[in-house]
């Protein structure tokens, strides 16, 4: 069927992208230009010369420290995702037990939990275990929160594995656990890529629990780094706008990558 | 109540066939509950007993030092009698109802519109998916920057933004900070109605242009009825969000000017960690876990979600 063209919306799209790609642009221009130039000119014109100055500053001002420890976090926290998400995923598509549902209802519920209700417990908790600034003690609640949306969406791609690929299994006399490595796993390739990178964005993006829970410059973050840059050089608006830039050139390069995983992700996390 | 008791009838009832279980073959792939126990155990660690220890802290004493020592209800005492605390909570208020206003509409009519099949989509929904990449302390520290008083872009349009100084005054500083929030959530609003939307069965409108239905009764017709729960979903996640807001606060406006933006979950932060009156920070924590709850509660309810308990099943 054709439908006719909606030129209205069209119009009012248009209007949003522009608020949308104007401030992403005078970010870019602004990071090219040098701060008597981008105060004469103001934010808004074309840079009319071209200088790296800007991110050689924000470079030598800690950024690769802070991108280290921030690779460091995302890593670890996807590591214990794939690890911990995938089984229990199988568990509660699969398991017959009536603690399974239970578990799957304790993980929605979670869901709602906001990191602020639980971060002075989560506090305490790290100083009593001697965590405290030390990039571990970041990894363990950040990974802990990204569970529940993860577990949502991997049980969801497994709930697509038919009855008859596990009967074909049983055939061949296979346990739980051969039938997790041989068939399940291969199976939800999609949805494990999708957790992997949500739980990465996740890490990467954090921020309440690295201002919390660490404090030395040895365990800056990218975000707390961007955070502490503007308290420092906030009238170094073309520096500032070079280290917001450094600090998404990852993210843009994984998303350039992993575009449909995490599109589609975010899609059915209402599509329903 | 009824559909805890339905599953439970259904429970032993759907696996009556495979009963005479254990004999190997009819148990693969149903594996125990083991499978499942290190991310319970993990997860409940760092969030659910938490959760009931922020509500034993908030009848202590802890300055971060030493042990929490039990004060009873002091720190309520405290909270109720403190103007800063009342405060925020109606800000908090006002910053959801702002947020869900601005939001819901803008992204249901995106996201309606990029359901269709119109070209350069993927374009443009690329360039809208950006700021949902961005983490909220970039978009902040971004914002500020093109909102500077002297060099950013306020400056340049005076005649629409006067001196300037927007963060400068109560009205200005919480405009900023709704729309920056619009700037930053409505990409993702957008797609889970974009989502929705393409999951509408195009029968509905060929039945509806055919009986004589324009475009716009359309829209109000089949495609809001049908993105119904995927609202309840988003207007949820956006209380949440709005209640929680953190980040955006502390590097835009650290609550200023004066107390004017200091909204719970901020007030909380400044109590516990930079008081450091951890008693009174849990105390506030509290709160915003019962106000978080009620409110989707309400909407909930309002909505009449519980009713289509059955469509969670397939999340």
């Amino acid at each position: 069927m054709k439908t006719r063209p909606n030129y209205l919306a069209g119009i009012g799209s248009f209007i949003w992208l522009l608020i949308v790609a104007i401030p992403l642009y005078v970010m870019l221009s602004g990071t090219f230009q040098t701060r008597e130039e981008f105060g004469d000119n103001g934010p808004l014109s074309f840079p009319s010369s071209f200088t790296l100055q800007n991110y050689a500053d924000a470079i030598t001002s800690g950024f690769g420290r802070y991108f280290l420890n921030t690779v460091v976090v995302t890593v670890g926290v996807v590591a214990i995702v794939l690890l911990l998400v995938p089984p229990l995923s199988y568990a509660i598509v699969r398991s017959r037990s009536r603690a399974a549902s239970f578990v799957f209802r304790f993980f929605l519920l979670g869901l709602a939990i906001p990191a602020q209700a639980v971060i002075v417990p989560v506090f305490y908790l790290i100083n009593t275990v001697g965590l405290y600034d030390n990039l571990i003690g970041v990894i363990l609640p950040t990974a802990a929160f990204a569970l529940p949306i993860c577990t949502l969406i991997l049980s969801g791609t497994m709930r697509d594995i038919t009855g008859e690929l596990y009967e074909a299994m049983a055939m061949d006399g296979a346990s739980p656990a051969r039938a997790f490595f041989r068939l399940v796993l291969p199976l939800s390739k999609g949805g494990i890529s999708t957790i992997a990178v949500f739980s990465a964005l996740q890490a990467w993006n954090g921020f309440l629990f690295p201002l919390i829970l660490t404090q030395s410059e040895s365990t800056r973050v990218v975000t707390l780094g961007l955070f502490n840059f503007q308290t420092q050089y906030g009238i170094n608006i073309p520096g500032l706008l070079a280290a917001v830039t450094l600090s998404m050139v990852p993210v843009l390069l994984v998303y350039l990558f992993a575009r449909r995983a995490l599109v589609q992700g975010l899609m059915g996390a209402g599509g329903k | 109540m009824t559909t805890l008791a339905t599953r439970r009838q259904a429970g032993p009832g759907g696996s009556t066939p495979s009963r005479p279980a254990r004999s190997g073959a009819s148990s693969v792939g149903r594996p125990g509950f083991a499978w499942a126990l290190p991310a319970t155990i993990f997860f409940a660690l760092f969030a659910l007993v938490p959760l009931a220890a922020v509500a034993v802290l908030s009848f202590t004493s802890w300055s971060g030092l030493g042990d929490p020592e039990f004060v009873g209800l002091e720190n309520w005492e405290t909270l109720v009698t403190d103007p800063v605390m009342v405060k925020s909570l109606w800000l908090s208020l006002l910053f959801i109802v702002l947020g869900v206003v601005t939001q819901t509409p803008l992204s249901i009519l995106l996201g309606v519109w990029a359901a269709g099949n119109q070209r350069n989509r993927a374009i443009l929904s690329a360039i809208y998916f950006v700021p949902l990449l961005l983490s909220s302390a970039a978009i902040s520290v971004l914002w500020r920057a093109l909102l500077d008083p002297n060099f950013g872009i306020p400056g340049q349009l005076s005649w629409l933004f006067g001196d300037g100084n927007l963060l400068g005054t109560q009205s200005g500083a919480i405009g900023v900070l709704i729309f920056v929030g619009m700037w930053q959530f409505t990409p993702f609003h957008t797609l889970i109605y974009q989502g929705a939307a393409k999951g509408i069965p195009t029968v509905l409108y060929q039945a509806a242009s055919i009986d004589g239905a324009g475009m716009v009764r359309q829209f109000f017709s089949i495609t809001l009825p049908q993105l119904r729960n995927t609202a309840i979903t988003s207007i949820i996640l956006m209380v949440v969000g709005g209640l929680t807001t953190f980040e955006t606060v502390l590097i835009l406006t650290n609550g200023g000017p004066g107390t004017d933006t200091t909204i719970t979950a901020f007030y909380m932060y400044q109590e516990a960690f930079q008081s450091f009156d951890f008693g009174v920070g849990s105390a506030i924590a509290l709160v915003l876990v019962v106000v978080a709850t009620l409110i989707s509660l309400v909407v909930v309810k309002v909505s009449g979600y519980d009713k289509m308990n059955s469509s969670l099943e397939g999340l």
